[in-house]
């Protein structure tokens, strides 16, 4: 199954949780992190790297399109 | 190449009696390749001090905190720490992190506005019924982050003279042996284990609840790294913020001028935060090293695999590389991409709530007292890792 990911860069503080915790999955500019693929299969990764950024910068949504990550 | 590669210099370089950032830092930043450290125990280690380098070194998978538990790793006290979720490397470290940081994101802690702000105008009501002078520390930079963490945690606010003095010691060098540090350890686990119990028989709407169901129905941490998460988000939410809020203050009745653009623009206060995150150089040293899982250059020199590296975050922070007039304290900076809560799979896990605690602290004693003085010497921490007043005596 195919998962989209978002980094808002607006939200997104460049903390480098997300690049550092699954480097294969996101990558971080001067300021920003952003998705080396916005489109991956699915992977738990994805949704701990969601979880765990203090800005809830990054969204995980499913092949339907519905929002899997940040979770509750 | 130098001298310095055989006689490593003497680390740390900052002095703990104010919070000056040492010269010794330019000269290491202005110095191609890194710097060879030696602290009062471990291993000799490189040093980072630009900020280009500080971000690889704590952003980058080759390198490790968990190897330093193996290592005879640089640091100040005899007592060997393993610190828990700071000392692992993801994915162990990333299954500990997602657990407790649904408590600390932005939206949540958000949430707590109300309460810090109603807590702090009442800790200044307290502070103008009592008269000048005050103790900063005692009377309003500790209750802060305590009140709130203890009620975020589920930690009795009553108690903080008890974990007052175990946090201490946990955050001391070298004025414990290593049975001291160890018994310290014991004491706070023993602490946190009768507060976990209490839990356990009676939940309640807090993390510790929400980490001991994580425990006892998803199986997703062991009951030590229970305890020791715990103990870890009591004494970091608390120690750093109420060391922070005295020095923000100090730096402020340093630079007159930029406290009284505080005053006559509040609206400024998120920024001014950012920038003393950024200005004040908190630790007295480097500390958490970071080895080396390959071969890596980082800025000029080839650390070698299973070589530990510090990083220098007060010097990162003022790079002239990185940042305009990086030795002025400017409030209203814009692009401050400090490195003041860490960087990596390490940023501080309580930094919004920090940045929540440190607006509204500040903000309100700058608004309340307009005309805040030094009413007495300072007594400073002494053997701490983070530096900062132990009683500071205000006017105003």
């Amino acid at each position: 199954m195919t998962w989209h990911l978002d980094v808002a860069s607006d939200r997104c503080i460049g903390s480098g949780m997300c690049a550092g915790a699954a480097p294969d999955l996101f990558a971080l500019d001067t300021d920003h992190a952003h998705p080396v693929r916005a489109d991956i299969p699915d992977d738990e990764r994805a949704l701990e790297a969601s979880d765990i950024c203090p800005m809830l910068a990054i969204t995980v949504r499913d092949a339907e399109g519905k929002e899997i990550g940040p979770r509750e | 190449m130098t001298a310095t590669d055989h006689h490593p210099l003497d680390y740390p370089f900052n002095s703990g009696q104010d919070l000056r950032l040492s010269a010794a830092y330019e000269r290491a930043r202005d110095t191609p390749g890194l710097v060879r450290v030696q602290l009062p125990y471990g291993e000799p280690a490189w040093l980072a001090t630009r900020y280009a380098d500080a971000r690889l070194v704590l952003g980058d998978q080759r390198f490790s905190r968990a190897l330093g538990l193996e290592s005879d790793e640089p640091r100040a006290s005899e007592a060997r720490r393993d610190s828990g979720i700071l000392s692992m490397d993801p994915p162990d470290h990333t299954r500990l992190r997602s657990l407790v940081a649904k408590a600390f994101t932005v939206r949540q802690v958000e949430r707590l506005r109300p309460q810090v702000r109603a807590l702090t105008s009442a800790l200044l009501d307290e502070m103008e019924t009592a008269g000048p002078p005050v103790d900063l520390v005692d009377r309003y930079a500790l209750p802060i982050p305590v009140a709130v963490i203890c009620r975020l945690l589920g930690v009795p606010e009553e108690d903080r003279p008890r974990f007052r003095v175990w946090s201490d010691a946990a955050l001391s060098t070298s004025s414990l042996t290593a049975e001291e540090f160890d018994r310290n350890r014991e004491e706070l686990r023993a602490y946190m284990s009768q507060l976990i119990a209490l839990h356990r028989d009676e939940p309640h709407d807090d993390l510790m609840t929400a980490l001991i169901e994580a425990r006892d129905h998803g199986d997703r941490l062991s009951e030590l790294e229970l305890i020791d998460l715990c103990v870890a988000v009591l004494v970091a939410g608390h120690e750093t913020t109420a060391t922070q809020i005295p020095n923000f203050v100090l730096t402020l009745l340093d630079h007159p001028e930029a406290f009284g653009r505080l005053h006559a623009e509040p609206e400024l206060i998120n920024g001014a935060v950012e920038e003393l995150l950024r200005f004040v150089p908190l630790g007295s040293g480097a500390g958490q090293p970071r080895y080396a899982k390959e071969d890596i250059e980082v800025g000029g020199t080839l650390v070698r695999a299973g070589e530990p590296v510090l990083v220098a975050i007060g010097a990162a922070n003022r790079d002239a590389l990185r940042f305009t007039d990086a030795g002025t304290l400017d409030i209203s900076r814009s692009g401050n991409a400090h490195l003041g809560f860490g960087h990596g799979v390490h940023h501080c896990l309580g930094a919004p709530l920090a940045r929540l605690e440190l607006q509204e602290a500040i903000g309100a004693l700058v608004a309340r007292f307009p005309r805040l003085r030094l009413a007495g010497d300072i007594t400073w921490k002494t053997e701490m890792l983070v530096r900062g007043p132990r009683v500071m005596p205000v006017g105003w």
